[in-house]
């Protein structure tokens, strides 16, 4: 006779606690791993295997399911076109006219910036390289706002990498794997982005909160933003480049400023993720922690002269030489000073490339008079 | 006892509905927007919490609802942990009540889902308020809410099917 069919199997009470017991270690399973999630530090190595394999095997199934959804939005996007023609001709025809001016203002612009630039021997930022890929999954709920993108390591992706649709910023890359990224959306919960207004270069810190329109935070200043000031990033931080277009302010129904997002107007299918390396990305921690090698004894006078102006110490203190990190320290094969940080080879091939000669600060020979 | 009475297979209550809610939520995650609306993103698997709930005590549903809360927070991008602890709570919420609530009317079994998602939710609310320190967008919340309260003639549903098949938990 089974357990089942015994007069055991009729008992109520013990399943009810056996089913009371069973939610308490599951509830105490979930806690444990949300307690030890550090999803909010941004950091790569906190983006675990877990969310690697997820993403890598969600990317696919995510594709492969939003391909009906994009045919019937590109088949809607036609019967609008075709119903729609005539007034959409007329607007882009406006628009057009406009765009001619802006043209011309541009070229003058740029001719005057170009000599600018040379005057003042300014070093501009190099052109970011990007990547174009499909965004296959979107979560939109209020307490999660990230978005899957069908490219990964293999095209130079990396963890901070901002991300633009055609009309604006999206957000920034928070995890990377073979294939996949994840986008940590402008309007997430755990989203700052720092911006700056375009009018009065008034900074402040974009803060999501799982709505369709971001908080402005931390704004300074006798009337900062003004209704329908347009917003950029500030490049503050060294997160994102300077000046991509975030939205337009607003005052939300709680006083509060928002933005209404630039990158809401268009299409979510497609996405570029801009290849460009924050500060984090382009030190080196490690050498940064290193302790500089003091100078051989036989170095040069310049250093040795202040040791021998200063008195001798009573009792015998350890040299720092003596520590192990100092000891560990590559030392200097030569007479010459040890280079600063900044200077070593591999932080210098880890930077961009140089500005064209044109940007390169002029000779004295080549000054202007100014 | 009869074996109609014991012949509430897993698989059929739990292991089926699991996997329609799991299909459904990476449905409702693809990228998609029409006329410039985007698609809801309702709650799936705590109409599941809901209905196991009320149709009996289990020792499996609380670990398909942990691993369907890992689900969610894998797929859309939040916190480890999160979406289970607010799948359980609700799952417990109805478990304490069961007792109190079961065989109530249409509408008032509609209010008490009701409830216990409002009780899922506050506590993903209040875990996310307190690790981010910023209060969620409350009119987002109450779009998901509603979002998922519609949901309630599929748990209904559910309920109806399964909730006679074991006598010694009516």
């Amino acid at each position: 006779m089974s357990l089942r069919d015994s007069s055991i199997g009729d008992l109520k009470v013990p399943l009810t606690w056996a089913a009371a017991v069973a939610l308490v270690v599951a509830i105490l399973v979930a806690i444990t791993l949300l307690l030890t999630d550090r999803r909010e530090t941004f950091r790569s190595e906190a983006y675990g295997v877990t969310r690697q394999v997820t993403d890598r095997v969600a990317a696919p199934v995510g594709g492969v399911l939003a391909t009906p959804g994009r045919w019937v939005g590109q088949g809607v996007a036609s019967v609008r076109g075709y119903f729609f023609a005539v007034a959409e001709n007329r607007q882009l025809k406006a628009e057009l006219k406009e765009a001619y001016q802006w043209r011309d203002v541009a070229i003058a612009l740029r001719d005057t910036n170009d000599r600018y630039k040379t005057l003042l021997g300014l070093r501009t930022d190099p052109p970011i390289p990007m990547v174009a890929a499909r965004v296959v999954t979107d979560s939109r709920g209020p307490f999660a706002n990230s978005r899957l993108a069908n490219a990964g390591k293999e095209k130079g992706v990396k963890d901070g990498n901002p991300v633009m649709s055609e009309n604006g910023l999206v957000g920034r890359v928070i995890g990377v794997t073979t294939g996949a990224s994840r986008i940590l959306l402008l309007t997430d919960i755990a989203s700052r982005v720092p911006v700056m207004i375009d009018r009065t270069n008034a900074r402040a810190i974009l803060t999501g909160d799982g709505g369709p329109n971001p908080q402005l935070g931390y704004l300074r200043g006798q009337d900062p933003v003004k209704e329908g000031d347009r917003i950029l990033t500030s490049g503050d931080g060294g997160l994102m480049p300077r000046g991509l277009p975030v939205g337009t302010a607003t005052q939300g129904l709680d006083g509060r400023w928002r933005v209404e997002l630039a990158s809401d107007s268009a299409p979510i299918d497609y996405v570029r993720i801009l290849l460009f390396q924050d500060f984090a990305q382009l030190v080196n921690e490690a050498e940064l922690n290193q302790m500089t090698a003091p100078p051989p004894a036989g170095g040069p006078p310049v250093l040795a002269a202040p040791a021998a102006t200063t008195p001798a110490p009573t009792t015998a203190t350890p040299k720092p030489a003596a520590k192990p990190s100092a000891a560990a320290a590559p030392k200097p094969t030569g007479p010459t000073a040890p280079k600063p940080p900044s200077a070593t080879p591999s932080q210098a091939a880890a930077r961009p490339p140089p500005p064209p000669a044109a940007a390169q600060p002029p000779t004295p020979a080549e000054d202007p008079p100014l | 006892m009869s074996a109609s009475a014991r012949g509430l297979d897993p698989w059929s209550w739990l292991g089926w509905p699991l996997l329609v809610a799991v299909g459904l939520t990476t449905v409702f995650a693809i990228p998609m927007r029409l006329w410039g609306l985007r698609l809801p993103e309702p709650v799936f698997p705590l109409m599941l919490a809901y209905a196991w709930a009320v149709i009996r005590p289990s020792m499996l549903a609380p670990f398909g609802l942990l691993l369907m809360g890992l689900y969610l927070d894998l797929l859309w991008g939040s916190r480890l942990g999160l979406w289970a602890v607010g799948l359980l709570v609700a799952y417990g919420f109805v478990l304490g009540t069961r007792a109190m609530m079961a065989g109530q009317s249409k509408p008032m079994m509609w209010a008490w889902y009701g409830a216990a998602l409002a009780v899922g939710m506050g506590t993903v609310f209040l875990c996310v308020m307190l690790q981010v320190n910023e209060t969620p967008n409350l009119i987002a919340v109450a779009w998901q809410y509603l979002a998922t309260i519609v949901l309630y003639p599929f748990a209904g549903r559910l309920i109806d099917r399964f909730e006679d098949a074991d006598v010694r938990f009516r």
